[in-house]
């Protein structure tokens, strides 16, 4: 479903990515884990083009999309993402933020949009916020609330950035939670994040990425009972 | 009793000259007149820096893929430093007798050259609204799949508004004692009419203060408006 292909990313002579390749299929669930500054995040980023790469090519459903005659924003559709900040809209209600992409890109009706939306936050557990601003709102609220934002899009993959990062440690839970459920529809999710236990239960990969590489990937269990490198090992001896 | 004796002269003089400067020959309709000019200007001005400014702002914020600024981004960057780096009497003056030489009205030579110079700084006020707006939230629309432009006008400009309007509001405050040049361009606003019935009258002190009175009103009123607006908009994001 995405393909990578010796993707390398420079920032002003900082060379951050340097040759990733990677298949990310249908269904899987796939699980980004390593140091800070190793690039995962540009990685993802990459992958929905908020970065554009400096070389290499990005495949997302049999279509090359780092290219000049791609309409990325037509491509960003299927592409979901939820960010560690989740960036909800400010300026709108829950319900705003959820409809506005799939009414204004005229991929619902307004009717249409509202309904769903309604059926995705009592997914949640938030049917209630609806009219609420972002700012009335816990962070465990919040990334819920951006998760359904993505999933109004009806995406085919799910981009997450350390969804749970950002949030106390006794809101981590409900927002894994959501995101299992999903895992469980059979989403395809790419997702870079600290909890391990989330990579061991959810992952069906695992990716070790350091040094602006796929260092190692692995199946969880072999992954966490079984790394190769050195550095992984290193790695795993510090986080769990 | 000397001491009583002159404070009554004091005050019959200062009777005196309150009434040659404002009640003899009905010279209070020429100051309102003449605050008439000063607002006329003003508003015009303030409507033009708006355009202006919104324009130039989008301008200078104008990038390529490569993250350097594009030729409109240089050219609006170039118009802001012309305008703030030259005094506006020298602006007024130029446009009146060259650039716009052939045009009669000075309202108008005056309203658009305080447009064109408030439109400078209104562009800043505009970038910096724009660019106080967080990266995540065009991040986030972009993700969604709405375009660049879209992501501007539903969710970056909605937000940056309530950035840009106090400056604004202050912006429009500064234009109103800003245009009391425009006595340069032979234009009779409430500055010039004082300066006329003081050389008129040879009494400066209360046509003058009296301007400065009226000048004073005006702008208190329009920070207070402000000030109103200010809360109305924080109350709104009060959710
Ligand atoms: N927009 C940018 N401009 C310049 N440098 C950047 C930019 N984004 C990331 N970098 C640099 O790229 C490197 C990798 O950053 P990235 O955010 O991908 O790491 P990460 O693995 O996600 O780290 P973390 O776990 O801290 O989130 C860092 O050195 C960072 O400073
Ligand atoms: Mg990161």
């Amino acid at each position: 479903m995405i393909i990578v292909k010796d993707l390398h990313k420079k920032f002003a002579g900082n060379h951050v990515l340097r040759g990733v390749n990677y298949h990310v299929h249908q269904g899987e669930k796939i699980v980004v884990v390593g140091p800070s500054g190793s690039g995962k995040s540009t990685f993802l980023r990459c992958l929905n083009l908020l970065e554009t790469p400096t070389s290499g090519e990005i495949w997302f459903d049999g279509q090359r999309i780092n290219d000049k005659n791609v309409n990325i924003n037509q491509v960003r559709r299927h592409m979901g993402m939820v960010f560690q900040n989740f960036n909800l809209f400010n300026n709108l209600t829950i319900m705003d933020n959820i409809t506005l992409a799939p009414v204004k890109l005229k991929i619902m009706k307004e009717e249409e949009a509202k309904e769903k939306a309604l059926q995705l936050l009592a997914r949640v557990g938030l049917t209630e916020k609806a009219d609420a601003y972002p700012s009335s709102l816990s962070g465990g609220q919040k990334q819920r609330i951006a998760i359904v934002r993505s999933l109004a899009m009806s995406p085919k993959v799910m981009l997450f950035d350390e969804p749970t990062s950002a949030l106390d440690p006794e809101m981590v839970g409900e927002v894994l939670e959501v995101m299992k459920e999903l895992a469980e529809t059979g989403m395809t999710m790419v997702v870079v994040t600290h909890e391990m236990g989330f990579a061991r239960e959810v992952g069906t990969k695992v990716l070790f990425m350091d040094e602006g590489i796929i260092m190692e990937e692995n199946t969880p269990s072999e992954f966490f009972s079984n790394p190769k490198s050195p550095r992984l090992q290193e790695f795993l001896s510090k986080v769990l | 009793m000397e001491w009583f004796h002159s404070v009554q002269q004091w005050f019959l003089s200062v009777q005196d000259k309150f009434y040659m400067a404002f009640i003899e020959g009905d010279r209070w309709k020429l100051y309102f007149k003449g605050l008439g000019v000063t607002l006329e200007v003003s508003l015009l001005a303030a409507v033009l820096g708006v355009v202006i400014g919104t324009i130039l702002a989008f301008m200078k914020l104008s990038m390529r893929k490569s993250g350097k600024p594009t030729l409109l981004a240089r050219i609006a960057g170039i118009y802001i430093d012309i305008i703030r780096g030259t005094p506006s009497v020298l602006q007024l003056l130029i446009m009146w007798f060259v650039v716009l030489k052939s045009w009669r009205s000075g309202v108008l030579v005056a309203g658009i050259t305080f447009g064109m110079n408030s439109g400078a700084y209104v562009a800043e006020i505009v970038r910096a609204g724009i660019l106080a707006v967080d990266k995540g939230q065009t991040e986030a629309g972009r993700s969604l799949g709405l375009n660049q432009v879209e992501t501007m006008r539903y969710i970056v400009i909605p937000q940056a508004f309530k950035n840009i309007l106090p400056p604004l509001g202050n912006e429009f405050i500064v234009l109103v004692k800003e245009t009391a040049i425009v006595g340069y361009v032979a234009l009779s606003d409430l500055t010039r009419v004082a300066s006329q019935i003081s050389t008129k009258t040879y009494e400066a002190f209360m046509p003058l203060i009296g301007a400065a009175v009226i000048y004073f009103i005006i702008t208190k009123i329009l920070s207070i408006l402000l000030g109103i607006l200010e809360r109305r908009l924080r109350k709104s994001d009060n959710r």
